[in-house]
C-alpha cells in the first residue's frame, strides 16, 4: 500500500516537472513572474526541477528497498554588482526514502578582484582541485560519499565548505589558500542510506546501527588550511599542495570504541598535467601525516599514507573518450600496524591497488551520453562500476538512467562492503 | 582601411582596362593573386581579423524533423601571430545545462602540435583538461565542426584555383592526407573584393556534395568585413545549423585572461 502510494508520488511528481517541459516546446516561453522580479533585481534566476528515483537491486537487511526517491527543485540566483559578484544556490527536495524536506544551501558567497593579482571568494562554496578523476589526493574538500553512491547527480560528490579562499597571481607562481574556520567533514558513509562493514563490530551496519562520531565543532580552534601553489609551465600544469586539519571521514575510533573520530591530518603533495602523446597524463602524490598516531601503532587512528596516481586519457575514436588511472595507497609503519591490531580484525594490505577505467560516448549529436566509470582494486579483489545514459530530449529536458554496482570477493574490502547497496536509477530533469 | 583597399583595386582595375588594349593576357593574369595569397588572405580574414576581437554567438541547430536547439555564448579571441597560433574563450549562456561553463583554448597552427583545451565546470568548481581530439567532430552538438570554429590549417591540403568569375575565386582543397578527413576535396568561393569565404562544399568519397557553409550575411565592422550569420547544412542528416553573431568588436586589447584563472572566474567583459 505504501509503496503504491508512493509511487503514485512520485509519477504525479515526473508529471508536474515534465508537464511545463513538454508544454513549453515550440513556444515562447510565458514571462515568470519569478523571473521577472528578479530581472528587477538584476539578478540571474536558474536552476532546475528534477525527480529521481532508484531501487536496491540487491536485498539488504539493513536499508530499506529504496535507494533514492525524491523530487528536487534547485535555484541559482547570480548577480554582478561593481565591488563584486553575489551568488546563492541552493536545493530544496523532498526526500521519500527518509520521509521528509531538506533544504541544502550549495554556495552562498561573494566574490571579488579586489587588486589585479587577487581574487576573494568569501561563504559557502564548492571547492576543487588536483588532476584525479573521481579519485582525490590533495583535494581535501568535503565530499558526499553517501550522494554519490546511491546516485544522486555527480555535482552531489561535492559538498560546499563555508570557507575563505584567497587568490594571489603573481610573475613566478600562482597561489591560492583556503580557510575554513569550523571542520567541514565529508558526509561520510554512516549507515544512513548506505550499509557498510563496521570493523568494530565485524559485522555488517546499517540505519540500525550508524556510526556515531565525536564531531569537531570548535569554531577557529578546529579549522582547516589547505594552499595550491600552482604554475602553468608550457601547458604543463604543476602544483604543489599543503593542507592543515582533519582526517575527512573518520579515520580511527574514540578509546571506548563507540565513536568514529576525526584525528588530525596534515597532508603534503604535489601534482603535474599536461599532453602526453595523443593523450592528457596526471601524475599527482600526497603525504598523509596522521599526527595523532605517527609512530602507526595506535590501532585506533589512521597510520600515516603515502597516496599515488597516475592518470591517461585520450579520445579513441570519435566522440568517444577512455580514462585510465592507477592509484596506490600505501600504509606507513605497517609493521606496527599489524603488531598492535586486535587478533580478530581483517587486516588491512600495506598497498591498496585501485585502477579506474573511464569510458565516454557522445551520440546523436551529442545528446546522448553513455559513461561508464569503473573502479576495479586488485589487490582488494573488488568492483564498483557507475554506468549512466543520459539523453538530452531538448534544452530543457534531460533523462538518466544509471546503476551503482559494487561487488568482490570479501565482505570488508573497500568497495565490496557496499554490495547490498548495489542500486539502479532513473531521473527526470527539467533545466531553465 | 577597407575603403582604401578598395579604391586601390578599382584604380588597378581601371589601369588594368588601359592596359588591357595593349598587352590583355599578362594584365589579366597580374590581377589574379597566386592561390597561396588566396587562401591566406581568406584565411587571415575568417579567422585572425584585427588582433583580437569579441563576440556574442547564437547557434541554432535544427534537425530534420524541425526540432530546435540553442546554443549561446560570448566568444573572445587573441592572435598570438596572425596567421599563427591563437587563444580563444568561450563563456556559455545557453542552454542551461551548460550555462556559465568556459572553455579554453590555446590552438597551435603548427600541423603536428595539437591545441590545448580546458574546460571549467562551475558547478562542482572542476577544471579538466580535454584530450586533443579528432577536429572534424561537431562543435558543442552543432553541425559546425570545431575546425569550422577554429580554422582549418591551410597546410593540411593542397589548394588550386580552379575558376574565377566576375566576383568569387573558387579554390578545390584536396586534402594531403585523405585518410585523416571524411571528404575527398572541398572548394571555398572567395569573395574577391574583399577574401571572405563566402561558401564552402564538401564533397564525400564518392565525389557526391554532402556538407556546404554558407555565409549568409556580412557587416563591415570597424572596417573590416566580418561575416554575421553563417549556415552549414549537413545534406546527408538534412540537419542545419545557424550561428549568428553580434556585438562584434575588434581590437578590444583583450588583457592576458586566457590561464586558470580566467577560466575558473572569466572578467566581467567576458560575461556580458
Amino acid at each position: 500500500m505504501i509503496a503504491s502510494r508512493r509511487i503514485t508520488v512520485a509519477l504525479l511528481l515526473l508529471a508536474a516537472t515534465l508537464a511545463p517541459a513538454l508544454a513549453g516546446q515550440d513556444e515562447e516561453p510565458k514571462p515568470d513572474p519569478v523571473e521577472k522580479f528578479f530581472e528587477k533585481l538584476e539578478t540571474e534566476y536558474h536552476g532546475f526541477y528534477e525527480v529521481r528515483s532508484g531501487y536496491r537491486l540487491m536485498n539488504d537487511p539493513h536499508e530499506k528497498d529504496m535507494s533514492i526517491m525524491e523530487a528536487r527543485y534547485q535555484f541559482d540566483l547570480f548577480s554582478m554588482r561593481d565591488w563584486g559578484d553575489v551568488k546563492v544556490k541552493g536545493d530544496f527536495y523532498g526526500d521519500g526514502v527518509e520521509e521528509k524536506g531538506v533544504f541544502d544551501l550549495r554556495e552562498a558567497n561573494i566574490f571579488a578582484r579586489p587588486a589585479d593579482t587577487m581574487d576573494v571568494k568569501l561563504g559557502r562554496q564548492v571547492l576543487t582541485w588536483g588532476t584525479g578523476d573521481l579519485l582525490f589526493i590533495n583535494d581535501l574538500f568535503p565530499k558526499d560519499w553517501q550522494s554519490f553512491f546511491i546516485g544522486r547527480d555527480v555535482e552531489y560528490l561535492k559538498a560546499p565548505s563555508d570557507a575563505a579562499k584567497v587568490s594571489l597571481f603573481m610573475d613566478w607562481a600562482n597561489l591560492d589558500i583556503t580557510y575554513t574556520p569550523e571542520f567541514d567533514s565529508d558526509r561520510f558513509i554512516s549507515g544512513e542510506r548506505i550499509s557498510y562493514w563496521s570493523p568494530a563490530t565485524g559485522m555488517s551496519a546499517g540505519e540500525d546501527s550508524k556510526l556515531a562520531v565525536e564531531r569537531r565543532r570548535e569554531f577557529f580552534e578546529e579549522d582547516e588550511t589547505a594552499l595550491r601553489l600552482y604554475k602553468n609551465v608550457n601547458n604543463y600544469e604543476l602544483a604543489a599542495y599543503g593542507y592543515w586539519g582533519y582526517w575527512k571521514s573518520p579515520g580511527g575510533f574514540n578509546q571506548t570504541m563507540t565513536a568514529g573520530v576525526f584525528p588530525e591530518l596534515y597532508v603534503y603533495g604535489a601534482s603535474a598535467r599536461g599532453n602526453v602523446g595523443k593523450g592528457i597524463g596526471n601524475i599527482e602524490v600526497g603525504y598523509y601525516d596522521s599526527v595523532d598516531d605517527r609512530c602507526g601503532d595506535d590501532p585506533l587512528i589512521n597510520n600515516s599514507e603515502m597516496r599515488y596516481l597516475v592518470g591517461y586519457t585520450q579520445e579513441i575514436g570519435r566522440d568517444f573518450t577512455a580514462g585510465v588511472q592507477y592509484y596506490v595507497e600505501q600504509m606507513l609503519d605497517h609493521g606496527d600496524y599489524e603488531d598492535t591490531l586486535p587478533s580478530a580484525s581483517p587486516t588491512r594490505d600495506e598497498f591498496r591497488h585501485l585502477t579506474t577505467l573511464r569510458l565516454t560516448k557522445l551520440l546523436m549529436n551529442q545528446n546522448l551520453r553513455l559513461s561508464l566509470f569503473t573502479y576495479y582494486s586488485p589487490s582488494d579483489e573488488d568492483v564498483y562500476m557507475r554506468p549512466i545514459a543520459n539523453y538530452k530530449a531538448s534544452d530543457n529536458l534531460a533523462l538518466e538512467v544509471g546503476a551503482n554496482v559494487f561487488f568482490g570477493d570479501e565482505a570488508h574490502t573497500f568497495f565490496n562492503q557496499f554490495h547490498d547497496n548495489t542500486n539502479a536509477y532513473l531521473a527526470v530533469r527539467h533545466s531553465f | 582601411m577597407l575603403t582604401r583597399t578598395n579604391t586601390i583595386g578599382l584604380l588597378l582595375v581601371l589601369t588594368g582596362g588601359f592596359a588591357l588594349v595593349g598587352a590583355a593576357p599578362t594584365a589579366e593574369k597580374e590581377d589574379i593573386p597566386d592561390v597561396q595569397t588566396i587562401v591566406a588572405k581568406a584565411n587571415i580574414v575568417a579567422y585572425y581579423q584585427a588582433d583580437d576581437g569579441k563576440a556574442s554567438v547564437k547557434m541554432t541547430i535544427t534537425d530534420k524533423r524541425g526540432q530546435k536547439r540553442d546554443r549561446e555564448f560570448i566568444i573572445l579571441r587573441k592572435d598570438v601571430a596572425d596567421g599563427g597560433d591563437q587563444n580563444y574563450f568561450v563563456y556559455f549562456q545557453r542552454p542551461p545545462d551548460v550555462r556559465r561553463m568556459t572553455y579554453l583554448v590555446h590552438k597551435h597552427a603548427a600541423i603536428d602540435k595539437d591545441d590545448d583545451r580546458w574546460l571549467y565546470m562551475p558547478a562542482i568548481d572542476r577544471v579538466n583538461r580535454i584530450a586533443a581530439g579528432d577536429k572534424r567532430t561537431s562543435f558543442v552538438g552543432s553541425d559546425f565542426l570545431y575546425e569550422d570554429v577554429s580554422g582549418r590549417s591551410l597546410d593540411e591540403d593542397t589548394h588550386e584555383l580552379t575558376e574565377t568569375t566576375d566576383t568569387m575565386f573558387i579554390v578545390k582543397n584536396t586534402p594531403k592526407k585523405p585518410d585523416s578527413v571524411e571528404f575527398s576535396y572541398f572548394t571555398v568561393a572567395i569573395d574577391r573584393k574583399n577574401y571572405v569565404p563566402m561558401k564552402m562544399e564538401f564533397y564525400d568519397k564518392a565525389g557526391k556534395l554532402y556538407r556546404t557553409i554558407e555565409s549568409q550575411k556580412v557587416e563591415v565592422i570597424q572596417e573590416l568585413p566580418t561575416v554575421t550569420k553563417s549556415v552549414v547544412q549537413d545534406l546527408k542528416t538534412g540537419s542545419k545549423t545557424e550561428m549568428e553573431f553580434s556585438d562584434v568588436q575588434y581590437n578590444i586589447k583583450i588583457g592576458d585572461m586566457f590561464e586558470e584563472r580566467y577560466l575558473r572566474r572569466p572578467p566581467r567583459e567576458a560575461m556580458r
